[in-house]
């Protein structure tokens, strides 16, 4: 490599290091895997089309959560709620106002997170269980909202409304293939930004938070601020997961899935995935996607060879795989899948000194 | 407030959150001897229910292809039976290798098993809603008279109707809480769970086997989850919804205070009461929102007073 020196010659600054670290050939292999992702529904639209567009916003969503939870250590339930909070946002400004998509997906982050906030005002007097139950409470009482007030705006009792297909520079985004490289590229906007988030004062004095509240406080964090940044940043991104799956499927309402389920499960892949890690939120949405698929792949199969058991074959092996899958890398592997990549990463460093 | 029906919704109220006060009951015990928040409790009860309605074969309408046919009794003892076997298996083999671990990975693992028996549940007995083989007939009520207030009755509906069922399981629920209360204050058993829920380490030094202790509780929280089944089921029929309406259990014990069990109890009665008397509003949105209504209080309590009414006073302000 050409980065080695030889015996005697030493960095001198800062920027030498990181040339190290971040060479051009690493930017340039960024930079095709980025257009090889955006190429990779076209590989078969039928199959991957759907399932990147669910892991694009799926990501997103846990990033918010990955902040709130992993980071600031505040353990939410309500995560599918803000995301319905945001997929109406958009909808709604979109429907009324004739607002461009790339107007509407900032402004559903911005009112999602504004709710977030509302949720997260508890904080100021407990935490841990209670804060839990705070938004868990959310969880019940967001949906609930949607379906109780403004009916014309909001689609009533039965829940539901139809959303736009967005255009972007003239083009609609009305197939997979094409709404994916809307949410690939908010997707990576979000991945910087929650970066940034992790690397800067925020993200570490919502990292001291989580490792022990009194100290922070004593260090000069101020906590109910830095709680409230969190819940907001959360909920943030769950507006923007939500406003994109609302245009992705075209509809938004209480029964395309924003229930307690979606956001228990939110969590699951977060702690499979690795809770605080960057890589955290990848793994676990692309582990617990794959695993759904193969539950309704296997359930469909046996339903066609017990055809009288049906319709508990196809429902039953998703919660069953999933509440097995979390309960097994709580107890086996609590540090999730981020963690046990980096030790991949280490041995394959170490090679061949070390398995 | 349409103040016609207030006493019924008020008498309603009470005779369903006595079942939710059971049902909290098992989440305080479980807290209290090992610290863990039991989100799979709701699942727990719905399991009891499913496992009473395959026992006693179904109703005599779905009777038809069941391995079993046995009588209500009978068929509750052996659904408490497996609900024992069912905790035991939880706390040993889920939650005992997660000992020590944060508060996040605990709730996370009740959440699994949550999910868990949910996925179990429906494969095994099916999505469709059941018919339970309730001994009482659902239909029968009990009509009470409110005599008229210095001859004329204007403000109240001058009766009220109960429905026998609800009165059957407020009944039973209130003596298995006074059981297990007696059970726990006065038993040898009862006073090595209590004394486990003081403090681990003086427990063991003294003798105790702390985890058999977490087995057994864990086993009287299927007992318990089991009968909490059972009352709601007779109200409302088997179906996996029934975890939901348990789900309700949770803002029951925060009202109450995390640790204490009249408290628990009396969560639970006015957590019933709340979801009954919104329906007694004349705004339609109110009158919609019995659902959501224990969330909404909880979220007050959170606010107001977070140790609830009889919790200890424990939570940092920080």
């Amino acid at each position: 490599m050409a980065s080695i020196k030889p015996a005697g010659e030493f960095n001198t600054a800062y920027e030498q290091d990181m040339r190290f670290l971040r060479n051009p050939r690493m930017i340039i292999l960024a930079i095709i895997a980025i257009a090889v992702t955006y190429y990779l529904p076209n590989l078969s639209p039928g199959y991957l089309g759907p399932t990147l567009n669910l892991l694009a916003y799926t990501i997103i969503a846990l990033q918010g959560l990955n902040i709130l939870t992993g980071l600031c250590g505040q353990i939410s339930l309500g995560q599918a709620a803000f995301m319905l909070v945001g997929a109406y946002a958009s909808a709604l400004l979109m429907i009324h106002i004739n607002w461009p998509i790339w107007l509407t997906i900032p402004a559903a982050g911005l009112v999602a997170g504004g709710v977030g906030l509302i949720f997260g005002l508890p904080s100021l007097r407990v935490k841990g269980f209670y804060l839990t139950m705070a938004t868990l409470a959310a969880q019940f009482i967001i949906p609930w909202l949607t379906r109780n007030i403004a009916p014309e705006y909001l689609g009533g009792t039965s829940g539901s409304i139809e959303v736009p297909v967005p255009v972007i520079f003239g083009v609609a985004l009305n197939d997979p293939v094409k709404f994916f490289y809307l949410s690939f590229t908010v997707l990576i906007i979000t991945t910087i930004l929650t970066n940034n988030v992790t690397r800067t004062k925020l993200g570490r004095a919502f990292v001291s938070i989580r490792d022990n509240d009194l100290a922070a406080e004593l260090l000069g964090v101020n906590l109910f601020s830095y709680k409230l940044r969190a819940f907001f940043i959360a909920a943030a991104l769950a507006g923007v997961a939500g406003a994109l799956k609302a245009h992705y499927q075209r509809g938004v309402g209480t029964e395309f899935g924003y229930g307690l389920g979606e956001s228990i499960i939110l969590l699951g892949m977060l702690v499979i995935g690795g809770l605080g890690t960057r890589l955290g939120p990848f793994f676990g949405a692309v582990t617990l996607i794959l695993l759904e698929d193969v539950a309704i792949e296997m359930g469909a199969r046996l339903a066609e060879i017990f055809p009288d058991q049906s319709a508990q074959l196809l429902t039953s092996f998703r919660p069953i795989f999933f509440g097995a899958v979390l309960i097994l890398f709580l107890i086996f592997e609590p540090r999730g899948l981020a963690h046990r990549w980096n030790l991949i990463k280490a041995a394959w460093r170490l090679r061949p000194f070390a398995r | 407030m349409n103040w016609i029906l207030v006493p019924q919704q008020f008498m309603t109220g009470i005779l369903n959150g006595g079942t939710l006060a059971l049902i909290a009951l098992g989440i305080v015990l479980i807290y209290k001897s090992s610290e863990v928040f039991n989100f799979a409790h709701g699942h727990m009860v719905m399991l009891g229910a499913f496992l009473v309605w395959f026992f006693a074969g179904g109703t005599s309408q779905e009777a038809s292809g069941m391995p079993f046919a046995l009588p209500f009794g009978v068929a509750v003892v052996a659904a408490i039976t497996v609900a024992v076997l069912v905790g035991l298996a939880i706390e040993r083999f889920t939650l005992r290798p997660m000992t020590g671990q944060p508060l996040l990975a605990i709730i996370l693992v009740t959440l699994g098993l949550a999910q868990l028996l949910e996925g179990t549940t429906t494969l095994l007995f099916g999505t469709q809603p059941k018919g339970f083989p309730s001994p009482i007939d659902s239909s029968s009520v009990i009509t009470i008279e409110v005599p008229p207030i210095n001859g004329q009755s204007i403000v109240f509906l001058d009766r009220i109707i109960l429905k026998q069922v609800l009165v059957v399981t407020f009944i039973v629920a209130i003596i298995a809480a006074v059981i297990f209360i007696l059970f726990f204050r006065f038993t040898r058993a009862g006073l090595r769970m209590r004394a486990t829920s003081e403090n681990h380490e003086l427990a063991r030094s003294v003798g105790i086997k702390v985890p058999r202790v977490f087995g057994m509780s864990w086993a009287i929280a299927g007992i318990i989850a089991t009968i909490g089944g059972i009352l709601l089921a007779m109200v409302s029929g088997v179906s996996i919804n029934l975890a939901t309406v348990a789900l309700v259990a949770f803002p029951a014990i925060l009202l109450g205070g995390l640790e204490s069990f009249g408290g628990a109890i009396l969560g639970g009665l006015i957590v019933g009461l709340v979801a009954e008397m919104v329906k007694a509003s004349t705004v339609i949105q109110v009158r919609n929102s019995a659902e959501i209504a224990p969330y909404v209080l909880i979220l007050i309590v959170l606010i107001i007073r977070p140790e609830g009414l009889f919790g200890r006073k424990r939570i940092e302000r920080v």
